[in-house]
């Protein structure tokens, strides 16, 4: 038997293979395809203070290895979230987490205590790095005062396992990723999206209604990946990889680049079972490697 | 409904006109009970363009032979591969995926399909028939190469056909067919480019009658994760693919 098991800090993992929030609903749209309970950690929708409507459709388009979204966290608010939809996921059998965003700071705090509350979510993943939303949103993790500001505020309220999600919109990642660290961030997931855009030439319009959307799927993975190396370098909380995650190959990829644990986003779209699939071919892995515990292979990667 | 994702065989693939052809896949188990207007998803290979999957509407579906039925048109490099399967290759499916057209009894109906949009209609109108209903089926096409499949929708009921250059059945679009005036229709369901389906509304609006459209908007998933195909409704955004793709019009805000 290899050992799968990481932490997260505080936060046991029973394998690093964790769902990237926005491509996995509340992990309820994935119970015909798969068991949740074979999974690292959930991170379901991105969740606000208030109901928000989200963009205009059209909101996606298609791109070489990839796909540009513009949803604009569209999420019936933390208030909805607490009473109709975490007394019919907190039974499953992984950790689920709660991704909060906002337009301001007070907004953040609000959502975050109130999800401090909820005994079966474990952790949060700090979203300040939507690039889809005209406030706030990746605003804060793009400058380091205000990543800074927005973990220390919500550290303040939140006593759990607090996980940082930072944007690669940004000039030098590890600034920013120090700079919530020194806050008090537990760990930080990395990459969100890119910043992107699309245009059709024949009808000579932009494909999504907010003409700018956030680049996902395996086109971005060398930039996650080097990325994740960068802050590997710079920090000393764990990391959460993701960009472009199709398979276990690609999973081990971040785990050698420094990820202690990984998310798979867009590819739940093409194969609603590929988590389980990951899961399972990073264990065959292992054995193939002779490799006996996965923590040996987080960010072993050989630099002259 | 319990979603499946399973490996399809290709038992034909049958080429309509120069831009269309059905595909025959049979699922290795026993297929689940599959409603009229709901469609699949399914996996493109061997393209590098095609990222996602691509959804189609159900065309057909044949328990006695475990068979479904997939009308297809070749638009991008996707859809050509799909058009280049032969039989014995196989083809990976999420499915059944959607909702369904409403099925009322013993009451006189309308289909309207232009373009592609006529896929998910050959299912309805069998489910609709054996309901007791009197069918009429109004396709629209550009001319009459594109007017197939017909002898298909007579075994359920009336075929009629508008051709945009008037080489078969009545001239102009399908909205402008004189059966639009002459027959009078308790419930109305559309399948096919907006412009279309918003003038289908309009004339039932009009006449008061039940009309359900079935919207083709972009999607990533089709099962309701990525919140990628919203429609506005009067109730906000819905998603195409769980909460549709069938709308009553009085629902959308058209």
């Amino acid at each position: 038997m290899v050992n799968l098991g990481v932490k997260l800090k505080d936060l046991s993992l029973k394998n690093p293979v964790m769902t990237a929030s926005g491509t996995f609903g509340f992990g309820e749209e994935f119970e015909d395809f798969i068991d949740l309970s074979n999974l690292g950690g959930i991170i379901v929708k991105g969740t606000t203070r208030h109901h928000r409507e989200g963009n205009p459709y059209p909101r996606m388009a298609e791109t070489p290895s990839g796909m540009l979204n513009a949803v604009g966290l569209q999420n019936k608010g933390v208030e909805n979230f607490c009473k109709e939809i975490y007394p019919r996921i907190k039974h499953y059998d992984t950790n689920i987490l709660v991704n909060v965003s906002g337009s301001v700071i007070e907004d953040y705090v609000e959502t975050a205590a109130m999800i401090n509350e909820l005994e079966h979510i474990p952790a949060i993943e700090l979203n300040i790095s939507c690039p889809n939303v005209k406030e706030g949103g990746m605003a804060f993790g793009t400058s380091c005062a205000s990543a800074a500001s927005v973990v220390k505020a919500v550290r303040e309220v939140y006593k759990k396992h607090l996980m940082v999600k930072l944007s690669p919109n940004v000039t030098d990642i590890t600034e920013i990723a120090k700079a919530v660290e020194a806050e008090g961030a537990d760990s930080v997931s990395l990459i969100n999206t890119l910043l992107g855009m699309a245009i059709d030439a024949e009808t000579r319009k932009p494909l999504l209604s907010t003409v700018t959307g956030g680049l996902s799927g395996p086109a971005v993975k060398p930039v996650a990946l080097r990325m994740v190396w960068q802050v590997f370098n710079a920090v000393n909380i764990p990391i959460v990889g993701l960009g472009g995650i199709m398979n276990a190959k690609d999973a081990i990829e971040f785990i050698l680049a420094g990820a202690t644990a990984i998310q798979i986003g867009t590819a739940n779209f093409i194969d609603p079972q590929v988590t389980e699939k990951v899961v399972v071919g990073i264990e065959d892995y292992m054995k193939r490697h002779n490799v006996q515990d996965i923590n040996d292979l987080i960010g072993a990667l050989p630099i002259q | 409904m319990k979603k499946l994702v399973q490996d399809f065989e290709v038992l034909q693939r049958k080429e309509l006109n120069d831009e269309h052809f059905v595909l025959d896949v049979k699922a290795l188990e026993p297929l689940p009970e599959i409603h009229p207007g709901q469609f699949v998803n399914v996996l493109v290979k061997d393209s590098n363009t095609t990222f996602l999957r691509r959804p189609l509407s159900i065309h057909f579906v044949d328990y006695e032979r475990n068979t479904i039925s997939l009308y297809i048109k070749k638009i991008g490099d996707g859809t050509k591969k799909l058009g280049e399967l032969k039989e014995g290759d196989t083809l990976n499916i999420v499915y059944p995926l959607g909702n369904q057209y409403s099925i009322p009894n013993n009451a006189n109906t309308l289909l309207v399909g232009g373009g592609c949009g006529v896929a998910p209609l050959l299912y309805l109108a069998k489910h609709l028939k054996e309901a007791g209903n009197n069918v009429t089926t109004l396709l629209g096409v550009r001319s009459e190469k594109d007017a197939v499949e017909l002898d298909a929708y007579k075994e359920y009921g009336n075929i009629l056909v508008t051709t945009e250059d008037g080489s078969f059945g009545e001239k102009g679009y399908p909205t402008q067919h004189s059966v639009l005036e002459k027959e009078k229709f308790d419930y109305v369901f559309t399948c096919g480019p907006e412009p279309m389906m918003k003038a289908v509304a309009a004339y039932s609006a009009q006449k008061n009658i039940p009309c359900e459209v079935s919207l083709e908007n972009t999607m990533a998933c089709g099962f309701g994760a990525c919140l990628c195909c919203v429609t506005e409704t009067t109730e906000g955004n819905k998603c195409t693919c769980t909460e549709g793709p069938v709308f009553n019009i009085n629902d959308l805000k058209w």
